[in-house]
């Protein structure tokens, strides 16, 4: 297993370079040098002088790929590309275009972040699963008939409803819970409560719909008709046998996504104010800031990679036929 | 199966309960005890009945530092903060120039070649230099910061900081000493000095670099020092002669030529003090790292300083207490104050600055919780944007605009205003069709094409259907209430408007289609070859150009007989395009930096040609007798001679028609009744110490829309209760039915 890890890690060298040059390339086809400089001087009266100065100070003077000036090594190393990425691999993601230093940046929004995604996933992993297993339990009837009429039209909402509908009903009507904000420690809880209920709800749907059918599947098998002629009750059959036996394909759906909480969610971070990492992308892509944007791309991509390696690892915990090899 | 024994299994299930009873607790309690009365409240309870304001904001600060700060998104955090030798009276329009820090208006005295002083109404070519020299007050105290803090020794407490000392530091309230000192004239000098510094990058260096002697070559030094040495440049060993310090208390500024709109940057912190000790202070290393920056911390003698930076969340101004005695203004707008006194903005006459101890900014992206916040009264002010605007605002049968009944009944208040700003659909004068290329012949066919397209395009029907009406159609490019802007008759652009039944009237179609069919282009097709005349409009999407705005403008335009293409792009492929002049018609905008029509009119003058001279006249228009009475003007004091000048630069630019005049947009805000002392006018940006809030009245307020409504919780729980019953009910009977009840039933769950 340890040969099979060491050398999952570096086939994840080559993706990550990979996927740093698309990055580069797509940023760069979009945004020149100059367009970041007048986004960052200003565009009412950037002249060409400024804009210059700015490209150099920050490094952007140099050609993006080749350096035909240079000699050597020197035509590869003294380019854009060589300069802002190579660091990357050591995770110093350094200084955004507006001189703040990016690191710092994504610790202090790592935890908002994790504190709206760990209860929601966590919530709404159980909440689909055990939904999807009493569907299962109540399958032919009109329970799962009704459940899964229900799962259909609550994944044909558009999220943004959701967030919209329930702003309004829970806080604004009801005022139950505050609208939107951010508070650090035990007080983070009250605004927390929605944008957790919005995301389970929003996305309890499509994930039962899609753990019923896997659970399905497993209950026809004959083990599952063993354990009712042992005599279990259905209830220890379905949570039991039939949700361990159904394991591999959740946690193909599962483990991947984990490492990738940590990049935040776009919508909800945006409509609740949370202070988190998705919301930081999205400041980079508006502000066309290159460094935040290459570097949380890249973070991106290494928790995908590290969630695709940890997803390898759960089958040899859940399966013991499975040997990493 | 293996049974365990009762004692065994007890301990566990005791843990167990206990364990989820006080995590319940703890969580049920915390909840509780942190919304208090008010389960909707965003705001911490410690802050409840505190003389607070709550506003939001939607763009994150790019730049707090003086030098580098130009967006109206950091003005309203940093000119609270750092005071610029001069403001805006905060109630008189016309907006007027006073004192702000200095003591009186500066004396400027202006030189001719032979170093001649020469009158104020000196013919401006003869101004070889003018010397501004500003008197600041004694005795100003900076706000409390650590980098005026001094040990016992005298020498500064936190200078050559270690990675130790610097350890756990975070925001600038982490340094537990803080120290202050008085305002010097010094200060001004080191910051008009940053403007040159190389790794600042200063939006306005090149414009003030054309005027003050020596900041270019202070660039030059600096940019070779910062070569050498990559730390902190101390800029007190550099001298700039433009810029000299007189006595404690007073500097001078020379200006090569005369540039009498100079006066208007000494009102923005472009021209504030900035202590050399901040500057020493914040280069020392390990300091950028931990974001501890004057562009992050910026350090003032303003009513209110920076003590909570969370550009992500939350940003908090708290009064500063060495501010200086600083009173209400008493005069207003109208005769006496007639206007400002009727609308109650002279009840506090006299009374000290700032009346608000502490205001709190939250981080709001999107505009509905905004606006629902604002309905709750969690936030004190709103603008009104087009998805709320028919929830906010209604039109009267005569056009005119007040508060919806709902507003009212909260006692809400509507304030407007006209912003000193234009949008302005651009002809480019480079272009062959609409500029008309080389030839007289030409250039006139095309003079007359760009009337005819400015007659059929109706910018009423424009700002009513795309603006709910918040904008006044533009006559020329000087926004109303800005001197040289006529009112009226006299005012109106009769090149596209007549003048009937005492108000303008657009000229009809007829009239475009008779200019159109001159320019050579009869029924929208060429004279000569029958080929049809296709307009293109370059456009980002989401700008002016959007898609039902393309629409309507493609409706306007098949009226003549013209077709017109949209040629969308993104934000950076549209400046390229407009900077190399191969857009054709754009749409683009200007904010005024200060209210005076150079401002405004340099946009159209030749030198500052986009394409040639990489300027801000997109238009690329040029023409000897405007460029001519523009560099007479703008050295113009106010006055008939000025305003007559203006009168024909503005009759050049409608005739000529390179702008189709668009509109100045209309500013709506909206306030809750507790909050006084406001007043629109996007001049002034040091609004806060003006502002006062009734506590008392905004808790009663909130109390009574935020009351928790507890029944939902009950029907929900009801209804799941309704849903889970009967589950339950179906589970049971299955567990209990036996093979053969099932078989006799003949089904199975």
């Amino acid at each position: 297993m340890f040969a099979y890890l060491v050398r999952r890690v570096l086939y994840a060298i080559p993706i990550l370079i990979g996927v740093n040059m698309l990055t580069f390339v797509l940023f760069f086809v979009v945004n020149s040098p100059d367009d970041m400089a007048r986004m960052q001087i200003g565009i009412k009266r950037a002249t060409p002088e400024a804009i210059e100065r700015w490209k150099v100070e920050r490094g952007y003077d140099k050609p993006l790929f080749f350096n035909d000036a240079a000699s050597g090594t020197g035509r590869l190393t003294d380019t854009i590309f060589f300069d802002k990425s190579l660091r990357m691999f050591a995770f110093d993601f350094g200084r955004a275009d507006d001189g703040r230093d990016i690191a710092q940046e994504i610790r202090d929004r790592m935890a908002p972040s994790l504190a709206i995604a760990l209860p929601t996933f966590a919530l709404g992993l159980f909440a689909a699963v055990s939904l999807a297993l009493l569907l299962v339990f109540f399958r032919a009837t009109y329970l799962d008939f009704w459940g899964v009429v229900g799962c259909v039209a609550m994944m044909s909402i558009s999220s943004l409803f959701y967030i919209i509908g329930g702003q309004w009903l829970v806080s604004k009507l009801w005022a139950l819970v505050p609208i939107s904000g951010y508070a650090a420690g035990i007080d983070a809880a009250r605004f927390l409560v929605l944008p957790v209920l919005i995301g389970v709800v929003a996305g309890i749907g499509s994930s039962t719909r899609w753990y019923r059918t896997i659970f399905l599947e497993e209950i026809s098998k004959d083990y599952v008709r063993t354990a009712r002629a042992k005599g279990l009750s259905e209830l220890r059959v379905l949570f039991r046998h039939v949700l361990k036996n159904a394991m591999i394909p959740i946690l193909t759906g599962v483990v991947v996504v984990i490492p990738l909480l940590f990049m935040g969610s776009l919508l909800m971070e945006s409509f609740f104010a949370i202070p988190g990492l998705g919301s930081y992308t999205i400041d980079a892509i508006n502000a066309q800031d290159f460094a935040v944007v290459r570097a949380m791309v890249f973070i991106g991509s290494v928790l995908y990679i590290v969630g695709l390696i940890l997803t390898d690892i759960s089958y040899t915990l859940v399966d013991p036929r499975v040997r990493l090899e | 199966m293996r049974f365990l024994p009762f004692h065994a299994s007890r301990p566990r299930l005791r843990i167990a309960q206990r364990v989820r009873s006080a995590f319940l607790t703890v969580v049920v309690g915390s909840l509780l005890a942190a919304c208090g009365p008010l389960w909707n409240d965003p705001y911490p309870a410690a802050e409840r009945g505190q003389n607070i304001l709550y506003t939001a904001f939607t763009e994150r600060p790019k730049h707090l530092d003086p030098v580098q700060s130009y967006s109206e998104d950091e003005a309203t955090f940093l000119y609270q903060i750092v005071e610029p030798p001069l403001q805006y009276h905060y109630l008189k329009r016309p907006y007027v120039l006073e004192p702000g820090v200095a003591a009186a208006m500066p004396r400027v005295r202006r030189y001719d070649a032979a170093g001649k002083e020469l009158p104020v109404n000196a013919d401006a070519a003869k101004v070889a230099k003018s010397v501004y020299e500003i008197r600041i007050r004694p005795g100003i105290l900076y706000q409390p910061h650590p980098a005026f803090a001094v040990g016992e020794d005298g020498s500064p407490r936190y200078l050559a900081l270690s990675a130790e000392d610097l350890r756990g530091v975070r925001g600038i309230g982490d340094f537990p000493e803080t120290g202050a000192r008085e305002l010097e004239a010094a200060d001004f000098v080191h910051q008009i000095k940053r403007l040159a510094h190389p790794r600042l990058h200063s939006p306005i260096f090149e414009l003030i670099a054309e005027y003050l002697s020596g900041l270019k070559s202070l660039q030059a030094e600096l940019a070779a020092e910062a070569k050498r040495n990559p730390g902190w440049i101390d800029l007190t060993r550099f001298a700039l002669p433009g810029v000299e310090v007189v006595d404690r208390y007073t500097y001078r500024i020379t200006l090569e030529g005369a540039y009498p709109q100079f006066l208007f940057w000494l009102s923005m912190p472009f021209f504030g003090p900035v202590p050399p000790e901040a500057d020493r202070f914040f280069g020392q290393p390990g300091m950028t790292e931990r974001n501890l920056t004057l562009d992050w911390w910026p350090v003032g003698t303003g009513p209110y300083m920076l003590v909570e930076n969370n550009p992500n969340a939350r940003m908090v101004l708290a009064r500063n207490p060495n501010y200086r005695a600083d009173t209400y203004p008493c005069e207003g707008e109208g005769e006496n104050g007639a206007i400002d006194r009727e609308a109650g903005l002279l009840a506090d006459c006299g009374k000290p600055m700032p009346f608000i101890d502490k205001v709190v900014f939250s981080r709001e992206r999107e505009g509905i919780p905004y606006w629902n916040k604002f309905l709750q009264g969690y936030y004190d002010a709103s603008g009104v944007s087009s998805d709320n605007f028919d929830q906010a605002v209604t039109m009267t049968s005569q056009g005119e605009v007040t508060l919806s009944d709902d507003m009212e009944a909260r006692g809400i208040r509507l304030l407007t205003s006209v912003s000193p700003s234009i949008y302005y659909l651009g002809f480019n004068m480079l272009d062959a069709v609409v500029g008309g290329g080389e030839t007289k012949e030409g250039r006139e066919r095309a003079r007359k094409l760009r009337q005819a397209v400015a007659i059929a395009l109706d910018m009423e029907e424009f700002v009513s259907i795309f603006l709910n009406g918040r904008g006044v159609p533009a006559m020329s490019p000087i926004p109303p209430g800005m001197f040289g802007a006529r009112e009226g008759e006299a005012g109106i652009n009769s090149v596209i408007y007549e003048w009937r039944n005492g108000q303008p009237q657009r000229r009809g179609l007829e009239e475009a289609r008779r200019l159109l069919a001159e320019a050579g282009w009869p029924g929208g097709r060429n004279a000569k070859t029958g080929e049809p005349l296709i307009l293109n409009l370059d456009t980002t999407p989401g700008g002016l150009g959007d898609k039902s705005r393309s629409d309507w403008l493609a409706k306007q335009f098949r009226e003549l007989g013209v077709q017109f293409v949209v040629r969308p792009t993104d934000f950076n492929r549209f400046q390229d395009k407009v900077r190399q002049g191969s857009a054709q018609l754009f749409f683009f905008g200007w904010n005024a930096d200060y209210p005076d029509p150079e401002n405004m009119l340099f946009l159209l003058y030749g030198p500052q040609g986009k394409v040639k001279f990489q300027g801000q006249n997109a238009s690329n228009y040029e023409n000897p007798e405007y460029d001519a009475l523009f560099e007479r003007m703008k050295a113009m004091p106010d006055g008939p001679e000025r305003q007559r000048t203006i009168d024909r630069m503005v009759a050049i630019l409608r005739y000529d028609a390179p702008w189709l005049f668009g509109f100045h947009p209309k500013s709506y805000s909206l306030q809750h009744g507790w909050v006084h002392n406001r007043k629109p006018g996007s001049m002034v940006r040091n609004t806060l110490k003006y502002q006062r809030v009734d506590v008392a009245r905004r808790e009663a307020a909130r109390a009574d829309w935020n009351r928790p409504m507890l029944w939902p919780l009950v029907v929900v729980a009801l209804l799941l209760a309704a849903v889970i019953a009967p589950a339950l009910l179906h589970w049971r009977r299955h567990e209990r039915a036996t093979a053969a009840g099932c078989t006799a039933q003949g089904g199975r769950p």
